[in-house]
């Protein structure tokens, strides 16, 4: 079964792993590159998901609260 | 432009109506001779309906301005007796590749359906298709056919009333008035009669330019659409080359939006942004320039009670995509008809509502891929940019990119889900491209393709099963076609119309579009399924 519900409880085998991996991609890259590679991760994680339905539902999730930071 | 086009193709002749004491009544009024009035005009005059076509010029249009003709468009032309001269002339192509930078990112094959007799796109100058289209006025006319074009007739005043629209003309001779039952207003995207009658074109403006070129040149250039992202030649814009007939190339040239547009048009400024997209070896000639910025936008309704627009007049849409001129000939198609079962007598005026229905979601679906396209190829904010760049760049090495690349998604019929034209569908195990609403896609038939068999009435197709030859209902007589699959050996006749079903009847639209379908012939459901197509169910 699918899951139609985006998942918003503990999912990482090892979130502090995935943090720091996330962080080390980034490194050494102007603002300008690092910005690309954030653009190229998420349409490759986009396509990874795969279900129209889910990626929705993290953009409202994402978008949620942001126009306070 | 080819020098056989200056000369005018349809030049001023005083007629009698312009010593008429009152005005002359006629029944049609096409306004303007572009393809899509001269569409409809030729329409009306192959149904018998009286037309006269007025322009404010008086030859085919200067530049190539519209050139990628959709193969539903070439289905319309042939009914109109144009298609095959279009196919001919036209030049076919079916590869794109895409630039970014100073790179191919990847490549494309619109890989065209097998089985129908128009190709999926052919590239050719709008000039070739209304002088086409006048030919063909030229010859209903010498076949005694009431169709008539008033070159340098230009309205300038338009007035509605309860059963008839008055109209002040002027001429070289000085002003004259008509008076029409309707008014078909084909007069382009700054369409006057629009204007005269105050009503709103609200939409999208694109903060944008677009140097456009023809060139001619002998080079060796492929016959396929280049697209660049941001080229070196073009920094941070885009550009388009793409063949057309008589070794004629068109160049769009994105420019962004503070540029001088008297000044970038100059021949010393276009020639060097050429020379620097074409190669310094390339002799070329440049034919044709102009500077051109686009909205996205329709009018509220296409219907103003005896006033109907159609094509750029009632919505625009940017280049992007051929969704234009294709969409203007889906306009007429799905008009035409309807109109001529009004003056009649047989149906209702009502049903040019469906018009408007039809016509308003298919200018929506054609203003939302245009925008899209738009957004992609012209990022407006800094993260668009960086989120289309990042497209860009996987594309080149990742094929699940590719299909987020738009360059402009090409012009398809619109399926008129949802109207109230339709029947439901009896047929549900049946191909959903059939369904009630789609436009009949073409299949090979024997010796020759399904769409030729249709003709300009209602059809009823009786797919492995007897229908009646013929079916007199509410005024209208629906044209029984019996046709067998086992006439098409290659199975895409059957796939198209049968799917899962053994036998089927279709209950067909003078545009091509199913408006009823069955397993086998139900006389009931067709006659019913005909009023409600003509509006009175």
């Amino acid at each position: 079964m699918p899951h139609h519900d985006l998942i918003l409880t503990p999912n990482l085998a090892t979130p502090d792993d995935s943090y720091a991996a996330l962080l080390a991609a980034h490194e050494g890259l102007s603002k300008e590159q690092s910005d690309a590679l954030n653009a190229r991760l998420i349409l490759i994680l986009a396509n990874q998901i795969g279900d129209p339905e889910i990626l929705k539902q993290a953009l409202v999730c994402a978008r949620t609260g942001v126009e306070d930071v | 432009m080819t020098k056989n086009f200056e000369a005018p193709l349809y030049p001023y002749e005083r007629h009698a109506d312009q010593d008429a004491i009152r005005p002359r009544r006629h029944k049609v009024l096409v306004v303007g001779a572009g393809p899509v009035g001269l569409a409809a005009a030729i329409d009306l005059a192959q149904s018998g309906i009286p037309v006269v076509v007025l322009d404010d010029n008086d030859k085919v249009s200067s530049g190539s301005r519209a050139i990628c003709f959709a193969k539903r468009t070439l289905e319309i032309a042939d009914r109109l007796g144009v298609g095959h001269l279009m196919a001919t002339k036209g030049v076919e192509w079916n590869l794109g590749k895409v630039f970014f930078r100073d790179r191919k990112v990847y490549d494309f094959n619109l890989l065209p359906e097998d089985g129908h007799q128009f190709p999926a796109f052919v590239n050719l100058q709008q000039y070739y298709v209304e002088s086409d289209l006048v030919n063909r006025v030229r010859s209903l006319q010498a076949a005694g056919a009431p169709i008539e074009i008033r070159g340098r007739n230009r309205v300038t005043g338009v007035a509605q009333h309860r059963d008839h629209v008055t109209l002040t003309i002027d001429t070289p001779d000085g002003a004259y008035s008509l008076e029409t039952e309707w008014l078909v207003a084909c007069d382009g995207a700054g369409s006057p009669i629009r204007s005269q009658l105050g009503l709103d074109f609200v939409g999208r403006v694109f903060e944008d330019n677009f140097l456009i070129a023809d060139v001619t040149m002998e080079a060796d250039f492929p016959t396929e659409r280049w697209f660049w992202f941001d080229p070196p030649f073009n920094q941070g814009q885009s550009a388009l080359l793409h063949k057309q007939p008589d070794g004629v190339w068109r160049i769009d040239l994105q420019l962004g939006w503070d540029i001088d547009k008297a000044e970038e048009k100059k021949p010393e400024n276009v020639i060097p942004r050429l020379r620097a997209m074409l190669g310094e070896e390339v002799p070329f000639a440049l034919e044709w320039v102009s500077i051109y910025t686009f909205q996205c936008r329709r009018m509220a309704r296409f219907r103003h009670d005896r006033v109907i627009f159609a094509g750029d007049s009632a919505h625009q849409v940017s280049p992007f995509g051929a969704r234009g001129a294709n969409s203007g000939f889906q306009d007429t198609d799905n008009l035409i008809w309807k109109l001529k079962l009004v003056l009649d007598g047989i149906a209702d005026d009502s049903l040019l509502d469906s018009y408007d229905t039809e016509r308003i979601a298919a200018a929506e679906e054609n203003i939302l891929n245009s925008s899209r396209s738009t957004d992609f190829i012209t990022p407006k904010s800094e993260i668009s940019r960086v989120f289309r760049n990042a497209v860009l760049d996987l594309s080149e090495h990742h094929a699940f990119a590719r299909p987020m690349v738009n360059s402009g998604r090409l012009s398809l019929p619109s399926v008129y889900d949802g109207s109230a034209l339709n029947s439901p569908d009896h047929l549900p195990t049946g191909p959903a491209r059939t369904r009630p609403g789609a436009p009949c896609p073409d299949a090979p038939l024997g010796d020759g393709f399904l769409l030729q068999r249709l003709g300009g009435g209602f059809t009823l197709l009786a797919i492995n099963c007897d229908a009646p030859a013929h079916l007199e209902e509410a005024g209208v007589t629906i044209s029984g076609l019996p046709l067998v699959t086992a006439d098409d050996p290659s199975g895409a006749f059957a796939a198209r119309y049968l799917g899962a079903a053994t036998a089927a009847t279709y209950l067909i639209r003078p545009d091509q579009h199913v408006a009823a379908r069955w397993h086998r012939f139900d006389e009931a459901g067709t006659r019913a399924a005909l009023r409600r197509a003509i509006g009175k169910e």
